[in-house]
C-alpha cells in the first residue's frame, strides 16, 4: 500500500516483513530511527520470535551476529560512518565466513573532522572486505532492495549492505509503496543455512588457515561476487513479477541511447541528475545517466557493454581517495581499459554538501567543452582553501585546518552580508 | 510544482509542519517529497525544513533554493537568517506574529519585491489556545493551505489525525480550524 513515509519508517517495515530472528544494533544517526522503530516492534512482539539486542557498540553488533548467523538464525542490523569503522574487524570477518547478514548503511561522512552528514566515504572504506554493496535510489527503492538483499544473501551465503544516503534519504517524507507480508513471504524462502552450529552435526567454523589454502578460499570468496553478477539481476527480475515494480538490478539507465556523454552515480543524487539530464537534452546535448545499484560486485562487463560507443563518462562521486582521487571513477576506468571513453571524475557532496542540479549542468557542460581537471572538485571554495595555504606558509604554527576554516567560512558570510 | 521553505526553530516542529503539508498533499492525491535541513537539532537553533508539492515523481534531492512560498514559523529569526534569500519574485511569506505586516519593518524589502505576498498572523496565539504551548507548526500549515489553496481543509484534517493521537490530534485540528477562520475572514496580507 502507497504511504506517505519517512524512509527509515519504511526501510524498519521492510526488514520487519523479511521476519528477522536476531537483531543487535547500536544506535548513530543518521541511522538511529530504524533501529529505534524495529527494537520497538520486536517489543511489542511485531516479529515473531525476532530478538533485539542491545550490544555495547558496533563491534559488538556485528560480533553477536556473526554467533547468530553461524546458529542458523536471519539476522539484521543497521550503522554507518564511525559505527561501520569500528566494527570493522567483524565486517571483514562476517565476509570471510560467509554468513548471509544484512545490514543497512545509512551513508554518512567519516571523521576527523568529525561530521554527521552525508558522503559515501563509509562503506567506500569497506568496499574490499568481501559483502555485496547495493546503493538506494530512493526510498522505494531502499525498501525494495531490503527484501532483495535477504534472497541474495542466504542464497549465495554472503553479506549484504544496502546503502541508503543518509538524512538525504533515511529523513526524507516521501511515496512508498510498502509490501505486504504474502508478497514478501512469497518471495524470501525461509533461511536454510550452507553451514550451521549444531550440536546433532558438530562442525567447527572459523578455522585458521594457512598459505596452504588461504588463496583459495579468497578466490572463493570473489567467486560469490563473480556469481552474484548472474544472481542480482535474477533477484531483481524475481522481485519484479511478485511485486509488479522494477527494483534493483547491476544498474539502471536513463536516456544512454545515442548518448555521447553518461553521468553516471551512485545512491539518491541520480534524480538531480536526471532531472539535470533533461534539461540538458532540451537544449540539445547528448547526455544520458547511470545508476550504479550493485557496487559490489562490480559489474564491469555490464557497464563496458553500455557505454562502449559513448564519448565521456562524467563520474560523479561522493568520496575521496585523497592521494588518488576518484575511487568509483578509478573502477570505471578498469572497466573501459582499451576503449577511447574518456573518464572524468567530479567528486562532490562531501559531508552533505547539497548537489544541485545547475552544478551538475555546469560541469557536464564543462566536461564535453574543455575537459575537466582530475580529479574536479565540485562547489569548492577556493578562495578560502588559498587563504588557509598561505598561512601555513607563513606561520609553522598555522593552527587546526578545520578550526581555520570555519573562521575564513563565518568572515567571509559576515562580509556578504 | 510548489516549493515551500519553512524557517523556525529547534522544538517548534518545524520538520513536523514540513511533513504535513507532505502528507495533506498526498491525501489530496498529490506527489509530495518533505525533508529538513538535516543537522544542529538544539532547542532554539534555527531549523529550516522543506517541502515540494507536486502531480508527477519529485526526483530532485537539493534543498529548496528557490521556494514560491516561506513559512516563517519565529519571526525572530527575520534580523538573524537570511530567511528570503532565493524567494521567488512572485513568491508568498506567512509570517507567524502578533504584528500586521506593515509593523514587521520589512518595507524596504517589500518596495524591492513587489510582486512578493506578505502575510502575518498570530499562529502561536491559537497555538497557546488550544495546546497549551505555543507550537505554531500546525497552524502554519493551516495557513498555508488557507492562502495557497494548495491543500483541502479535509486533507490537513487527515494529516493532523495521521501524525497526533487522543487530546493532541483533537487539539491540534482545533488549531488548524482556528487558522482557516482567521485567514478567510481578516485582511492579513499586503
Amino acid at each position: 500500500m502507497k504511504q506517505q513515509i519517512e524512509g527509515s519508517q519504511a526501510v524498519a517495515q521492510a526488514v520487519a516483513l523479511c521476519r528477522p530472528e536476531v537483531m543487535a544494533c547500536y544506535p548513530i544517526s543518521p541511522q538511529t530511527h530504524i533501529v529505534e522503530t524495529l527494537s520497538r516492534k520486536v517489543k511489542a512482539g511485531d516479529i515473531g520470535h525476532c530478538q533485539f539486542l542491545n550490544v555495547e557498540s558496533e563491534f559488538g553488533a556485528l560480533s553477536v551476529l556473526i554467533g547468530a548467523s553461524a546458529m542458523g538464525a536471519r539476522t539484521y542490523t543497521a550503522t554507518t560512518s564511525q559505527g561501520l569503522l569500528f566494527m570493522a574487524e567483524a565486517v571483514y570477518s562476517a565476509a570471510g565466513l560467509g554468513l548471509p547478514i544484512v545490514m543497512t548503511i545509512a551513508n554518512r561522512a567519516v571523521g576527523a573532522p568529525i561530521n554527521i552528514w552525508n558522503d559515501h566515504s563509509d562503506s567506500m572504506a569497506m568496499r574490499d572486505a568481501g559483502w555485496l554493496q547495493l546503493f538506494a535510489e530512493d526510498n522505494q527503492e531502499a525498501v525494495d532492495l531490503h527484501i532483495q538483499a535477504f534472497r541474495l544473501a542466504e542464497e549465495l551465503s554472503c553479506p549484504v549492505m544496502v546503502c541508503m544516503d543518509g538524512y538525504i534519504l533515511t529523513h526524507a517524507f516521501e511515496v512508498v509503496d510498502l509490501p505486504v507480508q504474502e508478497q514478501v513471504d512469497a518471495y524470501l524462502p525461509l533461511f536454510e543455512p550452507v553451514q550451521v552450529l549444531d550440536p546433532q552435526d558438530p562442525v567447527s567454523i572459523g578455522a585458521m588457515v594457512g598459505p596452504e589454502a588461504f588463496a583459495e578460499v579468497r578466490y572463493l570468496a570473489h567467486h560469490k561476487h563473480v556469481q552474484a553478477l548472474e544472481a542480482i539481476p535474477r533477484i531483481s527480475q524475481e522481485f519484479q513479477d511478485i511485486f509488479r515494480r522494477p527494483s534493483g538490478g547491476l544498474l539502471k539507465q536513463y536516456h544512454t541511447d545515442e548518448a555521447e556523454t553518461i553521468v553516471l552515480a551512485l545512491g539518491s543524487v541520480i534524480g538531480t541528475i536526471k532531472d539535470a539530464v533533461d534539461d540538458l537534452r532540451a537544449e540539445g546535448w547528448l547526455v544520458g545517466a547511470i545508476q550504479l545499484c550493485s557496487y559490489r560486485p562490480f559489474p564491469s562487463q555490464v557497464l563496458r557493454h553500455i557505454v562502449h560507443y559513448a564519448k565521456r563518462i562524467v563520474v560523479i562521486e561522493k568520496d575521496l581517495a585523497v592521494g588518488k582521487g576518484g575511487i568509483v571513477s578509478a573502477e570505471v576506468k578498469i572497466a573501459l581499459q582499451g576503449l577511447p571513453t574518456v573518464v572524468d571524475t567530479v567528486i562532490a557532496g562531501l559531508g552533505g554538501r547539497p548537489i544541485s542540479k545547475a552544478s551538475v549542468i555546469d560541469a557536464v557542460k564543462a566536461a564535453c567543452l574543455e575537459g575537466l581537471e582530475e580529479p574536479h572538485f565540485l562547489d569548492l571554495n577556493w578562495e578560502a582553501i588559498k587563504r588557509e595555504l598561505i598561512r601555513q606558509v607563513e606561520q609553522r604554527r598555522s593552527g587546526p585546518t578545520p578550526e581555520n576554516l570555519l573562521r575564513e567560512i563565518g568572515l567571509s558570510s559576515e562580509k556578504t552580508a | 510544482m510548489i516549493e515551500i521553505r519553512i524557517h523556525g526553530r529547534g522544538g517548534q516542529g518545524v520538520v513536523t509542519a514540513a511533513e504535513l503539508l507532505a502528507s495533506a498533499a498526498f491525501h489530496d492525491g498529490k506527489v509530495a517529497q518533505a525533508f529538513p535541513s538535516f543537522g544542529s537539532e538544539r532547542t532554539g537553533a534555527p531549523v529550516t525544513a522543506f517541502c515540494r508539492i507536486g502531480t508527477s515523481q519529485i526526483r530532485s534531492r537539493e534543498p529548496v533554493a528557490h521556494p514560491n512560498v516561506l513559512l516563517i514559523q519565529d519571526s525572530t529569526l527575520l534580523y538573524q537568517e537570511h530567511v528570503f534569500r532565493g524567494l521567488s519574485e512572485q513568491g508568498i511569506v506567512l509570517m507567524n506574529s502578533i504584528r500586521k505586516v506593515e509593523e514587521l519593518g520589512l518595507r524596504d524589502w517589500m518596495v524591492q519585491h513587489p510582486e512578493v505576498e506578505v502575510y502575518s498572523f498570530p499562529a502561536s496565539d491559537f497555538a497557546e489556545k488550544h495546546l497549551g504551548r505555543s507550537i505554531a507548526n500546525v497552524a502554519m500549515v493551516a495557513g498555508f493551505a488557507s492562502i495557497t489553496g494548495a491543500l483541502t481543509k479535509s486533507s490537513v484534517e487527515y494529516a493532523i489525525k495521521e501524525k497526533f493521537s487522543g487530546q493532541m490530534s483533537e487539539s491540534n485540528i482545533q488549531v488548524a480550524n482556528d487558522a482557516f477562520d482567521y485567514l478567510s475572514s481578516h485582511k492579513v496580507g499586503v
